[in-house]
């Protein structure tokens, strides 16, 4: 049950990254964004591919960083995964979501998004194989932190929650702290009114998508670092982050990083109860149940 | 040539299961403006509860009520509705795109469930022991398929008939002022929600049917027939075809299904060995582009919605005054 709740914890810190970015997307541009989570997908090949280049160009960023199994070329491919999503995000918006959005209804674009979706699935899949990779071969032994009740976490776990709660804090800095934040909530509460006063809407959409890329592909290498990589990620998390981000309340940063925990804790302790088979089904539950008794998430505003 | 026309009756007869599908999802999309991204759920209770009611008792899994066919179909048309009415009750107040994700998640939550109970459904093995209607008359040769054809042509011009009518009723008059503006509709005394509601419930019902038909086909369901694709293709049959019209809703069945399998016919034939294992990959790449691109240059599809009009059109003569 502890061991449940620990890695509820840790599956719920990329839920929580994944469920930010897609609140932002779905609070300032009104509409759900099936392909939110092959961001993710983009973000962790990104990341191996550069991991592999930097590796080779320079072999001592291969020695891995203290007891994680995270390479010093990870941390770099990392950083340019972030800027290699964040701009896919952007090129998608160019070449379909903004052209959609000029003509069609909200609902014309959450059904582009399923295309777009299926388009990239697929495409990662015919370029990296079907199969499922990792970033280090090494095997990483867990630690055991307590035996009764027994509990084994490993190092990059806890590397993933820490770095999690640290890009969390940053965000929240820039939303609360900077003009670029205030410009991008004045723009997701009322985008007439924030253009009036001068926010360029066109720039902030453009930052909603770098910044949910940016985050999506953190969650995608954090995700691939605590698990394995494939193209399935996509397929397998958007109903996950979804819940996410209906449990926050869409448009709430904090409620969709609280989301993502409850989520994940959630499904993982539901496993104690259920058998193991049915994970895929408990995010779903979780929405009924937000429907039922919250409609508009713990922090979300009602809106037609 | 027997071959040929026996291939061609077998193409015709799932193509018309999935335009009976379509017609059903325009019933949500195309008239009402209800984004159903789980077509999948119901066409698979309508499969999973016909076969259910319909089959002979079977010993690992739920089934074997034996029910005359005709009410084995409407019990699983019941089985879709009834999906339909408990996801529609919860999102369909909420803002739009809830009934999407709502959609969508009780798809994956179906094949999921689906696939691990095996006291209800079989699990990964699928549902076995159905017997097709009136075997014993016409066997199970051509002569089967032939009289299987005709009972699925015969229910899909039902449907169409009903659907035709029903949108051109004040009801269906009501669905597309809602769907065009519930703030008027609302003024006028109608109630939105309840509207929208029927009109859901409805057409998950038509595709429910559509699944108990497949599922009677090939006397067997699986979840690997309840995956996420099949919604995606129905989808871009409407797309194609033209929302808020039945006949496009049909004609893009064929025409989808028509490049869907010359598409794998294709593959397997031409494409190197090596590449086979991604057929389905560049399958769905392909419907992924036909969807964006339909979306993209010609939103309204091949046949576009034709505007009822409730007058003529022509201005009204004004009345001599003061003669």
């Amino acid at each position: 049950m502890i061991q449940n709740l620990a890695d509820g914890i840790l599956v719920g810190s990329v839920l929580s990254l994944g469920a930010i970015g897609l609140t932002l997307v779905m609070h300032m541009l009104r509409f759900a964004n099936f392909s939110h989570a092959e961001l993710l997908s983009i973000g962790a090949y990104a990341a191996l591919v550069f991991d592999g280049v930097f590796a080779a160009i320079l072999p001592p960023l291969a020695d891995r960083i203290g007891p994680l199994s995270m390479t010093w070329a990870l941390v770099l491919a990392l950083v340019v995964a972030v800027a290699v999503t964040g701009a896919s995000a952007l090129v998608i918006d160019r070449l379909v979501f903004r052209r959609v959005r000029a003509k069609g209804s909200e609902l014309s674009m959450v059904f582009a998004s399923f295309g777009v979706a299926m388009i990239v699935r697929n495409v990662t899949g015919l370029v990296f194989g079907l199969g499922t990779q990792l970033y280090s071969k090494d095997i990483v032994f867990a630690v055991v932190v307590s035996r009764d009740p027994m509990l084994l976490i490993k190092p990059d776990q806890v590397f993933v929650l820490v770095a999690t709660l640290l890009v969390m804090v940053a965000l929240h800095l820039v939303l609360s702290r900077t003009t670029l934040g205030f410009a991008l909530r004045a723009v997701a509460e009322n985008p007439v009114l924030a253009q009036v006063n001068g926010v360029n809407l066109a720039r902030m959409i453009a930052l909603v998508w770098v910044v949910g890329g940016g985050l999506a592909a953190i969650a995608g290498v954090f995700y691939g670092l605590t698990n394995q990589i494939s193209p399935m990620i996509g397929r397998d998390l958007v109903l996950p982050v979804f819940a996410a981000t209906i449990v926050g309340g869409i448009g709430s940063v904090y409620g969709a990083a609280l989301g993502g925990f409850i989520v994940g804790i959630a499904a993982n302790v539901a496993l104690a109860v259920l058998p193991s088979g049915y994970s895929p089904s408990v995010p779903f539950l979780i929405i009924l149940a937000v429907l039922l008794v919250r409609p508009n998430g713990l922090f979300g505003e009602a809106r037609a | 040539m027997i071959g040929l026309l026996s291939y061609a009756v077998f193409f015709s007869t799932v193509a018309s299961i999935l335009a009976i599908a379509v017609l059903g999802l325009n019933l949500q999309w195309g008239f009402t403006g209800l984004f159903n991204g789980g077509v999948v759920a119901f066409f698979g209770a309508g499969a999973y509860g016909t076969l259910i009611l319909g089959g002979t008792p079977q010993a690992d899994h739920l089934g074997g009520f034996g029910l005359i066919y005709p009410l084995a179909l409407a019990g699983g048309a019941v089985a879709a509705g009834l999906l339909a009415w408990v996801v529609g009750v919860l999102t369909l107040r909420l803002r739009q795109d809830y009934l999407a994700i709502a959609t969508f998640g009780i798809a994956v939550t179906f094949e999921n469930v689906m696939r691990n109970a095996e006291a209800l459904s079989g699990g990964a093995k699928g549902f076995r022991g159905f017997e097709r209607p009136l075997r014993g008359l016409f066997g199970d040769g051509f002569a089967y398929n032939l009289f299987f054809f005709c009972l699925v042509l015969l229910l899909l011009v039902a449907v169409y008939l009903f659907l035709e009518r029903l949108v051109r009723s004040p009801f269906g008059r009501l669905l597309r002022a809602i769907r065009e503006d519930e703030d008027a509709a609302r003024s006028l005394g109608k109630a939105p929600a309840r509207v929208r509601l029927v009109s859901f419930i409805t057409g998950s019902a038509i595709i429910g049917i559509a699944g108990g038909l497949y599922a009677t086909f090939y006397a067997f369901v699986s979840p690997q027939d309840v995956l996420p694709t099949l919604t995606f293709q129905i989808w871009a049959m409407l797309i194609v075809g033209g929302a808020g019209n039945n006949r496009g809703a049909v004609f893009g069945a064929f025409l989808i299904w028509g490049a869907w399998t010359a598409s794998g016919w294709a593959l397997s034939r031409f494409a190197p060995v090596e590449a086979q294992l991604y057929t389905g990959s560049i399958q769905y790449i392909l419907i992924g582009s036909i969807i964006v691109a339909m979306l993209l240059w010609r939103p309204q599809g091949l046949l576009p919605e034709r505007l009822v009009l409730s007058q003529s059109g022509q201005p009204v003569k004004p009345r001599q005054q003061g003669a």
